[in-house]
């Protein structure tokens, strides 16, 4: 797809410069920004015992990355005791192969989909329509975002980039079968097509796939957590469901699951708790008179167990709340598509690389102010600046970092280091600065610094270094 | 795909300093670990007695839009059903499923009521379930799959009314695991105390913020979820 | 301690830019009844090789920091971000080399910011500036998450009889300056700061200020090429009442 072409993370600065010139985006990130701060805000208030909920919840991923191999067992034992087969996947091709294969076996045409980011990483939708089976999506915002052949702008809101009246637009081009000249101004209008255009494929499809939020290891259990019931239809009313999980959403426990989705809503949305919070274990029993026949987990790796032992290990308690995005102030100048893959914000930053090399993604992690915002709202308490930095360290290490920038570091280290040259040479170059600027107190323009004046003025220094004023005035 | 698994395992301990498995200490603290679970922090709001339970649990499910009643009797159902769907001007026709509550009420008091005992289907516009349990900490209706209550029945249908006996009103989601461990929620159909095919937890009606992030309910699920808390299990 | 020995990390942007927040520093500290020496071979914490990556340099940078300040009772530093640099960053840096933690940790343990030391260690309780005027407050990040510093300034520019603050609505998101990130990713950052001196303006306030330089030259050069006329000072000039000369940016009249 040439839009995939164009948004690598590779791409970033071009991807970003793009998408700050994007009117419809500005409006679209002004609108959304105040709802997911203020409302994690209001939620987070009305619980005393949130932050020690963070720390539980932090503890639980942190105890299960330390013992992956043997809750990954355990839940698989699990859940073929209950009648489900489990799958392992190193790859996106293996889920994808997996995917079609099951899907073949029983001669699916069409497959409803509930919102998934391991989805989103194995490109599966392109995979079932390269085989001639359609993938519908039936999250609003993957439907959204599916018919207008984009990527998704954010983990929780998919189509959170875009206004009602881009919306509108796309429905319009779509629903060709509907009257050309009907109202679809307002977002209940819009909601209320989707609905009804989505609810006859509901019964079409005989493949429902969707994510998970955890995989529970005591019983086999799968959660999936949803405002819409999208995720529910599409696995209930298919005669096979398939869920596709990454190995780290294991957790030990239902009750330590319980923590997880106490301080996930209350993050993500600021609900107190999603709508629809959904524990999935085995196909249908004897006696039920629904819900699907065969139940599928594909257990993705995809560079996972590389980043566990490393100082990456703390990104896989990640639990995809997309808090760090809204409070981020690079992705909401920017927007989710700039960052060029699945994961924008902070926690893309330090997944990205991970997962498709620093090579591929080194801007991302350079691309931050380190302000610390994404790590103060973490309900996992994820170190993201500090992962951020281990990136940049990899880089330079591995001398992917910009020759200018890298010699630049250099010269400026080496007067660092020799204080009394460094004085010397500063000294000379906050006169000269003194003397060009003198009259106007600051620069509109600078050699070396264009990066700077293109969008602000520079202050011109005082005349003298602080050092120098400080010894004259020490020796009078 | 066991090659897969294979794969997988072992750059897991790799990764993680270990040659092979773990040792059987080790094993077996894990292993107690999973068969009894220990509850992690509980949220002091729920720390009440069973009446502010009750009010807990309908200002939470109220505060996300579901709208809630209460009667005295299983027999004040029939009536309590007819007049909100009169009010909300939706047809008197119901599809439900036959379970313990919902099979002692006296439905035949209130033939204007249309009652089809079925799976929902696609033009089905009003369900009507019981539900296992009511969490107070935050409105939560928890649901379990079965025969006697088939889990579409919470998504198709545009309209669902809950039925909520007021003894089942609990604090946790914590107190739903421990009902279906020691049975005491599902009667004899879960001897086994295994997890049911579907728990659904279900706060307040179906909703979406996908479109500028403007709150709209009826997304895909249901537009209204109306709970009828009803006092006793009796009829009269 | 009665008058201790504190050492002035005078901050590279501070040498260079703006010469009257180390004297209006040292005035603070001096009313406060410390000592106040400014070690002469010092030049800059260390942070733009560490923000690079480069944490060979880093370390370097860092023993020759330690070295120069670890004789004094504290390092004051008038900038969140270095302070930051020092008592938070230093001790992650070594966690490999025993000795050069311990004193890392030491070093650390001493290092206050400015507005910190004052309000939290001197718990100084009176401020003698006649500053007169209605100013808003910038929240610089590192001091605001690696320091908790958010009361400290707001406390002392309370005892200013004629200051009056507005607060400034999202006084805790970025302003976009970040180091290099300003001028690396200059588009995203153009953004930030315009959205951050939008809300500035609209407070009404006439002057803006912040502790940490690089957040107020960033704020300040946004603001006058917008032609806008708010002074922009950091908060030490205005609390030792030390606001005679220019504004930042702005140019000197003698």
């Amino acid at each position: 797809m040439l839009l995939m072409v164009e948004t690598l993370p590779k791409q970033f600065k071009k991807n970003a410069s793009r998408q700050l010139a994007d009117e419809d985006l500005r409006k679209a990130l002004t609108k959304s920004k105040g709802h997911f701060t203020g409302g994690r805000q209001k939620a987070i208030d009305n619980l005393p015992e949130f932050d020690s909920l963070r720390d539980k919840a932090r503890d639980i991923k942190d105890h299960v990355l330390e013992n992956l191999d043997f809750y990954l067992e355990e839940y698989e034992q699990k859940v073929i005791s209950t009648g489900g087969k489990v799958h392992w996947a190193s790859t996106k091709e293996d889920v994808q192969n997996t995917v079609l294969e099951i899907c073949r076996s029983v001669n699916a045409t069409s497959v409803n989909k509930g919102k998934s980011m391991i989805g989103e990483e194995c490109d599966i939708n392109e995979a079932l329509e390269n085989s001639g089976i359609r993938a519908v999506e039936t999250d609003l915002g993957e439907y959204i975002i599916q018919i207008r052949d984009e990527r998704p702008s954010h983990i929780i809101a998919p189509a959170v980039h875009l206004t009602k009246s881009q919306v509108e637009k796309s429905f319009r081009e779509t629903h060709t079968h509907l009257d050309p000249q009907r109202i679809l101004e307002e977002p209940p209008t819009l909601l209320e097509e989707a609905r009804t255009v989505l609810r006859g494929k509901y019964f079409e499809a005989q493949v429902g796939i969707t994510g998970a939020n955890f995989l529970v290891a005591e019983t086999g259990s799968s959660i999936i957590v949803t405002n819409e019931g999208n995720g529910d239809l599409s696995q209930l009313l298919p005669k096979v469901h398939i869920v596709l999980a990454s190995i780290e959403k294991i957790v030990p426990s239902l009750e330590d699951a319980s923590t997880l989705l106490r301080v996930l809503a209350r993050s993500a949305t600021g609900q107190e708790f999603s709508v629809y919070t959904t524990v999935s274990t085995g196909p249908r029993r004897k006696a039920d008179l629904d819900g699907p026949e065969e139940y599928h987990v594909i257990l993705l790796d995809n560079g996972r167990t590389n980043m566990l032992g490393t100082e990456f290990q703390d990104m896989l308690r990640c639990i995809r709340c997309g808090a760090c995005m809204n409070h981020c102030p690079v992705y909401q100048s920017v927007g989710g598509h700039a960052y060029g893959w699945v994961y924008p914000g902070p926690m893309g930053a330090v997944l990205t690389p991970s997962l498709l090399g620093v090579d591929e993604a080194g801007h991302l992690p350079n691309a931050s102010t380190f302000c610390g915002r994404c790590e103060e709202v973490c309900p996992v308490r994820i170190p993201l600046p500090k992962l951020m930095r281990h990136w940049r360290q990899r880089e330079f290490e591995s001398h992917l970092t910009p020759k200018f920038a890298r010699y630049g570091i250099k010269l400026w280290a080496y007067l660092v280091k020799r204080p009394s040259l460094y004085k010397w040479v500063m000294g000379v170059q906050v006169k000269i600065l003194f003397l060009l600027g003198k009259r106007q107190g600051r620069f509109s323009s600078l050699p070396f610094a264009g990066g700077w004046t293109k969008y602000r003025e520079f202050p011109a220094p005082e005349g003298k270094t602080f050092q120098q004023l400080w010894s004259e005035s020490s020796n009078e | 795909m066991n090659e897969q698994r294979q794969i997988i395992l072992n750059n897991i301990r790799r990764s993680l300093g270990r040659s092979g498995p773990m040792d059987k200490e080790k094993i077996s603290a894990l292993k107690d670990r999973l068969t009894s679970p220990k509850r992690n922090l509980i949220p002091e709001r729920t720390s009440l007695t069973s009446s502010s339970l009750i009010t807990l649990f309908k200002d939470m499910a109220e505060g996300v839009f579901a709208s809630v009643e209460e009667v005295d009797r299983l027999s004040d159902i029939p009536r309590a059903i007819t007049s909100y769907l009169k009010k909300e001007n939706l047809p008197s026709q119901v599809v439900m499923s036959s379970d313990e509550v919902l099979d002692s009420v006296p439905w035949e008091e209130q033939p204007l009521l249309g009652i089809s005992k079925r799976i929902p289907e696609k033009d089905d516009m009003v369900s009507v379930t019981s539900a296992a349990v009511g969490v107070a900490e935050t409105g939560t209706l928890a649901m379990f799959s079965g025969p006697d209550h088939p889990s579409t029945l919470n998504f198709l249908p545009e309209t669902h009314v809950v039925v909520l006996p007021k003894d089942r009103v609990a604090k946790s989601y914590e107190d739903v695991w421990d009902m279906i461990r020691n049975n005491t929620a599902m009667g004899d159909r879960n001897e086994k105390k295994e997890m049911p095919r579907t728990v659904n937890f279900i706060t307040g009606p179906s909703r979406s913020g996908d479109i500028e992030q403007t709150l709209l309910l009826g997304a895909h699920g249901p537009r209204r979820l109306h709970i009828i808390l009803v006092d006793s299990k009796e009829t009269n | 301690m009665e008058n201790p020995q504190v050492a002035l990390f005078v901050t590279c942007l501070v040498d260079l830019f703006r010469p009257s927040v180390g004297f209006a520093s040292i005035k603070l500290l001096e009313d406060a009844g410390c000592l106040v020496e400014v070690p002469k071979l010092q030049s800059c914490c260390g942070q733009p090789a560490y923000n690079t990556g480069d944490i060979g340099e880093t370390k370097k940078i860092a023993k020759q920091v330690i070295e120069t300040f670890e004789s004094y009772d504290y390092v004051i530093i008038p900038s969140g971000s270095c302070a930051g640099m020092l008592s938070r960053h230093y001790p992650m840096i070594f966690t490999n080399d025993n000795e050069w933690l311990e004193r890392a940790n030491k070093l650390a343990d001493r290092s206050y910011e400015l507005l910190s030391f004052l309000t939290d260690v001197l718990k100084i309780d009176s401020i003698e500036s006649d500053f007169k005027g209605v100013v808003t407050y910038h929240d610089s990040c590192s001091g605001l998450r690696e320091l908790s510093i958010h009361e400290q300034p707001r406390k002392l520019m309370d005892k200013i009889e004629g200051l009056h603050l507005r607060e400034l609505p999202d006084s805790n998101v970025c302003c976009g300056f970040g180091g290099t990130f300003c001028v690396k990713y200059a588009d995203i950052s153009d953004r930030m700061v315009e959205n951050k001196v939008n809300q500035i303006i609209e407070t009404g306030a006439q002057t803006l200020l912040a502790g940490d330089l690089g957040c107020l030259m960033n704020m300040a050069g946004k603001l006058q090429r917008m032609g806008s006329r708010l002074k922009v000072r950091h908060v030490a000039e205005v609390l030792a009442g030390m606001t005679r000369g220019p504004a930042i940016g702005e140019p000197n009249r003698d």
